[in-house]
């Protein structure tokens, strides 16, 4: 006798969406939205067959092609390419540098009282700082050059995650403090061989959710200032209202994103097995 | 008092947290391997006594010593197992074991080889029998599990006194039981000297040589009202015999009769016991009093 299911398919908190059902409802927002764009694109264009603003998708194949599988006459190279590495050396440098000031520091600060009376105040009150506000400050000191815009990426995140790194650090439980003090450790060797390893798996969540930051000050930075990167060429096309270059490069942009905080989910899987676990939990 | 009796002594010590007294006046002392435990009702400052002993907190007034020193903050001599957190997530049960001598902290280890070191943290892995785990992190293995490694993480410093916190507190009642049995066989093959404070009366007084009564409910010369800032004092003291290994004894009368005892001198709040008869029947026992307390 086939019995029904006391339990919804769909609606309510009881639900129990199968897995099936699950993957065509993720992929129906996406659907939908690219249903509202063919249909919205093909009513603009036999209006006006020219039109600019919602481009079809075969005009942005053809400009994809042309930026990123033809070599630009000027400079001999590909242009997608070059704006891609552009951006993420200065991506990786700024939030690298930025991860790197604040594992140090937020370690030193959440353990060692005179550090925290000294530095973390200060913290706050860099953390408050709008980074977009300084922006003209940091063209004026270190130029129009990388140097600028990676400060403002660090500048931009390296507080958000000193301020991570300091809690989790306070959040070991003493014991292990006292426990490590019975094993004969020093204070350097807590810090740095107990505590640090510990708060590694920390810095690469805060990481994850500082990427969008550092994204956002790396397109602002390109926008303004600069001869080459995804968001300089963004700004750039936006004058002739070359929607059909911006789309493209707006979903390169979301799936090198994606990648990126795909990569560091399985580093953190791969590297911190018990950190996963004790998250699970 | 006799010398050998001195091994770890606690004199005259108070220990207040803004103005509120949790232990008063204590004075204990603790002879080289014995295996002693602290019992008392909930927030009777048990594990404040042991924080005290192991350094992890400086007490208000008044002295420990650990073989006639004066005691500072944690270090080898030390050794400490506490309910949880003992373990280092981040480390596998044989990093976790061998801990101490990598970092340097037993004198010598530092001129130890990294095999010389394996080879002994894989000795006391045998003994507290999890050898086959040696690779396994500490999430991967059961609570009673995670409490041997904490432990034989500790003995590896051949500390001088080993204090353990509610060791078995967070255990089901089966694997509980057998690692009383465990730490009692560990206890007499290794000749440790052991401080021990659980919340379970059954507990201490089956595992301990000498069980220690902390207790917030008695009176003395200062009055009995409810009002007076008193803190915990040992209010019983007994010397226990070392029953044979395996828990049948715990049906015993004897055993019985103690658990009765203690569980009205100690944990009954209405009971009040005026500090002149604390049952203070260990040889090692003592107490100061002063003039206001032991008015009568």
């Amino acid at each position: 006798m086939n019995k029904k299911s006391k339990y919804p398919k769909l609606l309510g908190i009881h639900a129990r969406p199968g897995p099936v059902l699950s993957i065509l409802l993720a992929a129906l927002p996406f659907v939908i939205l690219l249903g509202i764009y063919l249909v919205s694109a093909e009513i603009r264009h036999r209006d006006n067959p020219a039109d600019k603003l919602l481009p079809k998708i075969s005009k942005m194949t053809s400009a994809v092609k042309h930026m990123a599988f033809e070599k630009n006459r000027r400079s001999e190279s590909y242009l997608m390419l070059d704006d891609t590495l552009a951006s993420m050396k200065r991506l990786l440098i700024g939030s690298g540098l930025a991860a790197v000031a604040a594992l140090l520091i937020g370690l030193n600060i959440g353990l060692f009282p005179g550090v925290n009376v000294t530095l973390n105040p200060f913290l706050t009150f860099v953390s408050m700082i709008p980074p977009l506000s300084i922006l003209p400050i940091l063209f004026i000191s270190f130029g129009v050059d990388e140097l600028a815009k990676i400060v403002l990426i660090f500048i931009g995140i390296f507080p958000i995650i000193t301020r991570d790194i300091r809690l989790a650090v306070g959040k070991i439980p003493r014991e292990q403090i006292t426990k490590a003090a019975t094993l004969g450790a020093s204070q350097m060797q807590l810090a740095y061989r107990i505590i640090l390893p510990q708060i590694m798996p920390r810095l690469i969540e805060a990481l994850r959710l500082s990427l969008g930051a550092a994204w956002l000050f790396l397109i602002a930075g390109e926008a303004i200032a600069s001869d080459g990167g995804l968001g300089y060429r963004i700004f750039l096309v936006r004058r002739y209202l070359a929607m059909d270059v911006i789309l493209p490069y707006v979903l390169w942009i979301t799936f090198i994103g994606f990648t990126m905080d795909f990569l560091l989910r399985q580093a953190l899987r791969f590297f911190y097995p018990w950190y996963v676990a004790g998250e699970d939990k | 008092m006799n010398q050998k009796a001195r091994f770890l002594q606690v004199i005259d010590v108070y220990k207040s947290y803004s103005g509120k007294v949790v232990l008063d006046n204590i004075d204990l002392q603790v002879k080289k391997g014995e295996f002693c435990t602290v019992v008392g009702p909930s927030g009777c400052g048990k594990s404040t006594l042991l924080r005290l002993i192991v350094g992890a907190e400086k007490p208000t007034e008044g002295e420990v010593l650990l073989d006639q020193v004066s005691v500072g903050p944690p270090d080898i001599q030390r050794g400490i197992v506490f309910q949880r957190y003992s373990l280092f997530p981040h480390l596998t049960v044989l990093a976790n074991t061998s801990l101490g001598l990598r970092l340097g902290g037993r004198p010598g280890s530092e001129r130890m080889s990294s095999q010389e070191i394996k080879d002994e943290s894989m000795d006391i892995l045998e003994k507290i029998r999890l050898a086959e785990h040696a690779d396994k992190y500490p999430h991967q293995l059961s609570g009673g599990m995670q409490q041997r490694v904490a432990i034989g993480q500790s003995m590896i410093m051949k500390p001088k006194i080993l204090l353990m916190d509610e060791p078995f507190g967070a255990l089901d009642p089966d694997t509980r039981e057998d690692m009383q049995l465990f730490l009692i066989e560990l206890w007499e093959q290794e000749k440790m000297t052991i401080f021990f404070v659980t919340h379970d009366l059954e507990e201490a007084a089956f595992l301990g040589t000498r069980m220690l009564v902390l207790s917030q409910y008695y009176s003395d010369g200062r009055g009995n009202g409810k009002g007076i800032n008193r803190g915990a004092k040992i209010i019983s003291d007994h010397p226990l015999p070392r029953m044979a290994s395996n828990t049948s004894g715990k049906q015993s009368r004897e055993f019985t009769r103690l658990i009765t005892q203690i569980r009205k001198e100690g944990f009954d709040p209405d009971y009040l016991q005026h500090a002149h008869e604390f049952n203070l029947l260990h040889p090692d026992s003592f107490q100061t009093l002063t003039e206001d307390e032991s008015r009568i």
